[in-house]
């Protein structure tokens, strides 16, 4: 199946959906319109998986690709460039999945000015998809601060109690890293346009990753691309704003925060960071990989101290993301796989956490686990849901979690850059960790005796909840036993992305330097004349 | 000069001037007809249908090639269309929120139309001049006109004051104005633009030189409220009826920076004010976005946010190259929409009677929902005032901050976007109240009397917001001013 256009398709439906949305007059319209809107997105964006062939080299052009060279008018190389290749292919997947997932545990959910919310919900779902297919930065960029509106409202007007100050800092925060960004960007853009363009700016992704920027100047621009990154991600120390955005968003903006829009910090150093500063990358991936590392024990640390079921996800979330950040600093084939097959878990089992938590919630409007315990037996289907998420997200082998620690563990121990056992075997306690928070909550929550009369009269799931948690359990076990399929689309790319890594290493490294022997005349040293 | 073609050419100067001298001719009709009946329902309509034919006017001429009338005293077309469109554009949309905005505050005379067209009509001038004289003219007939309509709420003490207050300030920088067009015509013995860079380039610049560049450029700095020559604009912006405080805060600093541009490129090129503009550009953005951290009137913080924006104007000139200045003119286009959005929303917020006309933000709690047209219409102008895409304003600041990068003021464009991180944050304050707050959990007493929103009000609005999304997605618009710089272009501005 051939569709024309299909990527830029899969990036605008949504917002054609908004436009709809926005015109429609009753609540059971709007809703259904974003369903349907959203499902026939997924549906569609199922055409990219079909039409991608893994075969077919995307080094020098992505696939699917939609151009428009005249965006920015002639004078600068600022065009519409979007694409697929093998590190988004996934990524845009989950974003157009979780679409209708979102909107069905919506539905009940949110019960005030649902016109608004399912408008920003599918702007939203626009910006995301056009940040993961942009082969320009500008137009990269664009998308990514996109991002940020829709959700402000969403955290601001349908969040709890702290609700405003979750939304102020969470858009402060990437705005301050994605504005420093954009300078280093423009930056990037006028040097490289004057070294390879013929003095034309380029935002151009394939000429920014041919071209190689002398060290000196790598070190600060890599420093503020991977800013803005690493506060989306969130690495630790930039992570604060994640558990008070996670805990106030609705149901709805937890998962979409969660499974895809912390993936565009750890996408956007693979695609940006590594590629354009490959030097600087080496030089700081040990500061990284700490950092990750530090953000896996710390993250699991404080989720065993929370008492909030949602928090206690949320703090999860800098856990597992530090693994993802850790694979990309390797800068080994396995671990990159690793971190891109763990970024598509952490969506697919931290979402279906945020869900489960949310229908808790909506249940018995509190998230503390001790108003809980012992709902096993009230609730067996969301018990059984509930516990198996967990065991994904803990990583038990056979399911997916494992397959992406597992490579990204054993593709540190390899690395030549973040490769000290101590840190990969610090990091590993991290996945001990996460079965012990995350059974902690299973057992606080849902076994223990059923004393609260409240829980004992909980409804089970309905139809339409067991519907949205179905697919992804079933992505659950399918990753887990059969991730060949997976790995395989990504794998090309990977190694192309490595191999150029190391070919503008190998470009910029100095010239092994004659030695030149010292004179001393008493007083300093000075260089001997050469032989030759 | 040669006068005896005098009579001549005057025609054709009339043809090519036609929306200046149609302005003229209406603003005076309109101080008849307002003789004899006060507040004429027909003044509002002859003057937006003059301006509706003016802009029409120069857009024809905007891709013609750029000359000049009046024995060069006046450029037309291209880079002068340009700026007369902004200004009419933004004058014309002022008129239609004024109408009912004055009616409702009870100070709807029909002079108001008049001395607008007046206004309009001097920051045509300004804009347009490609001599000194001029240049002096038009800001004598921009900055008048703009001290009345400050003063306009007669029975104000506040309105009173600020009105005084820019007068008094006003004429102190017209003076360093003047006296700056003085030392220039003493140093190199011409007014006209093209010939003082002549001049220049043949013998150098002179000290006198140098010192009347200064003084004109803090003339200028102080129209266009730049740090540390704002002291007023707060005062003034507050003061003054707001529909009419957004037609100052961008049609006058349009104009101002218009003027700005040419003095810098044609009669300075390559004269070293970078160092000055870049610092002066830095206190502006600095400042300006700090101070509008602190205020809880929504119109003054607006104000202040106008320093700000006037600060990334500057940054565009102080890269002192064609793109910089062609930013720096997509800018102020984008600036006039979104201000005068911003402006004309808090017009029709300002009902509350008992109140008076004192506006404190945590007041209006909620008012997005009870009426979604201005809150969500303001989203988009507060929005693109902090530069988020896909809006106008990420585009103008992307527009400013680029050559900026280029010219090697890296330094610069950081402070500018950290400043523009900080003003994200008032800009957002007021979207909180406006949707994420109720009644019950502000400080302050929150009026629900009912009101309405004119219809011609509403259509204002909707197609600013409308006009800020087609500029952000339509890049290519850039290109209309950058060819007023190109060197070969048959539209540049040095032939």
């Amino acid at each position: 199946m051939n569709i024309p256009y299909l990527t830029s398709i899969v990036i605008f439906l949504p917002l054609v959906g908004a436009v709809l949305t926005l015109l429609s007059r009753s609540v059971n319209t709007t809703r259904w319109t974003a369903l349907v809107v959203t499902t026939v997105t997924f549906v569609v964006s199922l055409g990219l998986w079909t039409g991608f062939d893994p075969a077919v080299s995307t080094s020098d052009w992505p696939q699917l690709a939609n151009v428009w060279a005249g965006w920015f008018g002639p004078g600068v190389d600022v065009k519409y460039f979007v694409g697929i290749d093998g590190l988004n292919l996934l990524l845009v997947l989950l974003t157009t999945l979780l679409g209708p997932i979102v909107v069905l545990s919506s539905w009940t959910y949110i019960h005030k000015h649902e016109k608004a919310y399912y408008t920003l919900l599918l702007i939203l779902q626009t910006g995301v998809t056009g940040v993961f297919t942009s082969f320009d930065v500008i137009l990269f960029y664009i998308f990514f601060e996109l991002t940020l509106i829709p959700m402000y409202f969403i955290i601001g007007i349908w969040g709890g109690e702290e609700r405003v100050y979750a939304a102020v800092k969470f858009v402060l925060f990437t705005l301050v890293g994605s504005l420093l960004m954009l300078v280093a960007l423009l930056f990037l853009g006028f040097a490289a346009g004057e070294a390879i363009n013929g003095g034309v700016f380029t935002t151009d992704w394939y000429t920014l990753v041919e071209f190689n920027m002398p060290a000196v100047q790598q070190g600060w621009l890599f420093l503020l691309f991977a800013l803005a990154f690493s506060i989306k991600v969130p690495l630790f120390p930039l992570h604060t704003w994640l558990p008070d955005a996670h805990v106030q968003a609705p149901t709805g903006g937890s998962v979409i925060l969660a499974g895809v829009l912390l993936k565009m910090g750890t996408y956007g150093l693979v695609r940006f960071c590594l590629p354009f500063f490959p030097d600087a990358t080496h030089e700081y991936a040990m500061l990284f990989a700490v950092l990750a590392v530090i953000g896996i024990v710390y993250g699991a640390l404080v989720s065993r101290a929370q008492t909030d079921a949602k928090k206690l996800v949320a703090y999860s979330s800098v856990s597992h993301l530090g693994f993802v950040v850790l694979g990309i600093f390797a800068l080994t084939a396995e671990a990159m796989q690793g971190a891109f097959i763990q970024m598509i878990n952490h969506g697919i089992s931290t979402g279906a956490l945020f869900l489960i938590v949310g229908m808790l919630y909506e249940r018995r409007h509190t998230r503390a686990m001790a108003d809980f315990g012992g709902i096993a037996k009230s609730v067996p289907v969301l018990s059984f849901f509930m516990i198996f998420t967990v065991l994904a997200s803990a990583g038990l082998p056979g399911l997916n979690g494992f397959v992406g620690e597992f490579l990204i563990l054993m593709g540190s121990f390899k690395s030549a850059t973040v490769g000290s056992p101590w840190l990969i075997a610090i990091a590993t306690t991290g996945v001990i960790l996460a079965a012990v928070y995350l059974l902690y909550m299973v057992y606080r929550t849902f076994f223990g005796p059923l004393e609260i009369e409240a829980n004992r009269t909980m409804k089970d799931l309905n139809p339409r909840e067991v519907l949205l948690l179905l697919p992804l359990v079933i992505l659950m076990i399918w990753m887990g036993f059969a991730p060949a399929p997976f790995l395989a689309r990504s794998e090309p790319a990977v190694q192309d992305l490595l191999r150029k890594i190391d070919a503008k290493r190998a470009q910029s490294a100095p010239a092994a330097e004659e030695p030149v022997s010292m004179l001393y005349d008493g007083e300093r040293f000075t260089p001997a004349p050469s032989v030759r | 000069m040669d006068l005896s073609t005098a009579y001549d050419l005057l025609g054709a100067d009339l043809v090519a001037t036609k929306s200046l001298v149609l302005l003229t001719v209406l603003g005076l009709v309109a101080i008849v007809v307002d003789a004899f009946s006060n507040d004429h329902k027909s003044l509002p309509w002859m003057a937006g249908l003059g301006l509706a034919a003016g802009i029409a006017f120069e857009a024809l001429t905007l891709f013609q090639p750029s000359g000049t009338a009046f024995y060069g005293m006046l450029r037309v077309g291209g880079y002068a269309a340009y700026l007369n469109i902004v200004i009419m554009a933004a004058a014309l949309l002022t008129i239609i929120l004024s109408v009912p905005y004055l009616k409702r505050i009870r100070h709807n005379y029909g002079e108001v139309h008049a001395i607008v067209l007046f206004a309009t009509v001097g920051m045509m001038v300004l804009a347009a001049s490609n001599n000194l004289v001029s240049s002096f003219v038009g800001l004598e007939t921009m900055s008048i006109p703009l001290y009345i309509l400050t003063g306009l709420v007669r029975d104000d003490e506040g309105a009173i004051e600020s009105a005084l207050k820019y007068f008094l300030l006003g004429a102190f920088a017209t003076g360093f104005f003047l006296y700056g067009i003085a030392l220039l015509y003493g140093a190199t013995g011409s007014m006209y633009l093209p010939e003082i860079a002549a001049h220049v380039a043949a013998n150098g610049p002179s000290v006198l030189f140098v010192a009347g560049s200064a003084l004109l450029l803090i003339g200028f700095l102080f129209k266009v409220s730049a740090v540390p020559f704002h002291m007023w604009t707060p005062d003034v912006y507050q003061g003054a009826p707001t529909t009419l405080t957004g037609f100052m805060s961008t049609a006058s600093k349009a104009a101002a920076f218009g003027a700005l541009i040419l003095v810098l490129y044609i009669a300075m090129p390559g004269q070293g004010w970078t160092e000055a503009l870049s610092v002066i550009a830095l206190l502006t953005m600095v400042l300006g976005n700090i101070v509008a951290l602190a205020q809880a009137n929504v119109k003054r913080m607006l104000a202040y946010s106008s320093v700000a924006h006037a600060g990334y104007v500057l940054v565009g000139l102080a890269s002192g190259s064609t793109d910089g200045y062609s930013g720096a003119l997509f800018y102020l286009l984008v600036y006039t929409v979104m201000n005068i959005g911003a402006f004309g929303v808090m017009s029709v917020l300002e009902w509350d009677e008992r109140g008076g006309r004192e506006q404190t933000l945590e007041s209006l709690a909620g008012v997005g929902y009870r009426r979604p047209l201005l809150g969500w219409t303001m989203a988009f102008f507060l929005f693109s005032l902090s530069g988020f895409p896909p809006l106008g304003g990420f585009l103008g600041k992307y527009a400013v901050f680029a050559p900026a990068v280029e010219a090697g003021l890296t330094w610069l464009v950081i402070v500018g976007v950290l400043a523009s991180a900080v003003s994200a944050y008032y800009y957002l304050r007021v979207l909180v109240v406006f949707f994420m707050k109720t009644a019950d959990e502000v400080r302050v007493p929150v009026s629900d009397a009912p009101f309405e929103v004119p219809r011609s009000t509403a259509v204002v609005l909707v197609l600013c917001a409308a006009a800020l999304l087609v500029l952000g997605v339509s890049p290519q618009l850039l290109e209309v001013t950058a060819r007023f710089f190109s060197s070969t272009g048959a539209l540049a501005l040095i032939p």
